[in-house]
């Protein structure tokens, strides 16, 4: 016999859906969903070379209560040697004020391809990070944050 | 009086990759503030950061208002040689300070 719909089966359907909704805060979208602000920061930095998923992982909280500092890790999956490395690391953001974040340069005396630091975030949003390796190509991560307490905007008192 | 915080390892083995972190105060004036009376706060910011490792440059940041107020940095470099980490913080408004840190790599 085959189960039919019934009103417990569909509502723990539902509730599973919900539950698994909320999981994946942290999502990898394809960059070209990304504002024109945000897409012409990218532009100027990486010029036309295409800009590939992956090689990066963006550490950040999904849930940020404070937006006026919130704490960033960049890492980049690279062996650091004198052939193989990551030149640069660029972070951008969709809707604060201004698209750029901050550009770290680095190079193959680092050892590791590793940057922190504590960023400004308006508004929830989606943080962008980008990694120029040594044979010039692009590689990036992006994740969505959401920020309780704005900054960079509010009134000074 | 702008003051600086360094973390650098004291002693490290030859070929180690070490962590370097740095923290200097400063408020990081957004510029895109306003006062209650609707007058834009001017932007005050650090612009620039650079690490040198006895004289080699090893770490350069470009900084913008989205880095937050007293801006924390964090980064690594391979100990190669005994010697000195000097780092410099550039801003708005002549804002320009100097920090250093020894290392002993054996």
């Amino acid at each position: 016999m085959r189960a039919m719909p019934t009103r417990r089966t569909f509502l723990e359907l539902a509730g599973g859906a919900a539950l698994a909704g909320t999981v994946p805060v942290v999502t990898i979208r394809p960059l070209q969903a990304t504002p024109a602000m945000l897409n012409a920061a990218i532009r100027n930095v990486v010029g036309e070379a295409p800009v590939r998923a992956g090689k990066v992982t963006l550490d950040i909280p999904p849930l940020v209560e404070n937006g006026n500092t919130v704490p960033m890790t960049v890492r980049v999956a690279s062996p650091m040697t004198e052939k193989d490395y990551v030149k640069s690391i660029h972070v951008f953001n969709e809707k604060n004020p201004q698209p750029n974040v901050g550009n770290f340069y680095i190079g193959p005396m680092a050892g590791r391809a590793q940057v922190s630091a504590r960023i400004r975030l308006a508004d929830t949003q989606k943080v962008v990070a980008i990694a120029r390796l040594s044979d010039d190509t692009f590689w990036s991560a992006s994740a969505d944050v959401i920020v309780t307490l704005a900054a960079c905007t509010e009134e000074v008192n | 009086m702008a003051s600086a915080l360094i973390n650098v390892p004291k002693k490290a083995k030859r070929g180690d990759v070490i962590e370097i972190k740095t923290l200097m105060s400063h408020i990081m004036e957004s510029g895109f503030r306003h006062t209650s009376a609707g007058d834009l706060v001017p932007r005050d910011i650090i612009t620039s950061f650079v690490c040198r490792y006895n004289g080699a440059e090893i770490f350069r940041a470009d900084l913008f208002p989205a880095i937050a107020a007293n801006p924390f940095i964090s980064f690594f470099t391979v100990a190669k040689d005994s010697g000195k980490f000097e780092f410099e913080w550039i801003g708005d408004n002549g804002f320009a300070e100097t920090a250093s840190a020894a290392i002993t790599v054996e």
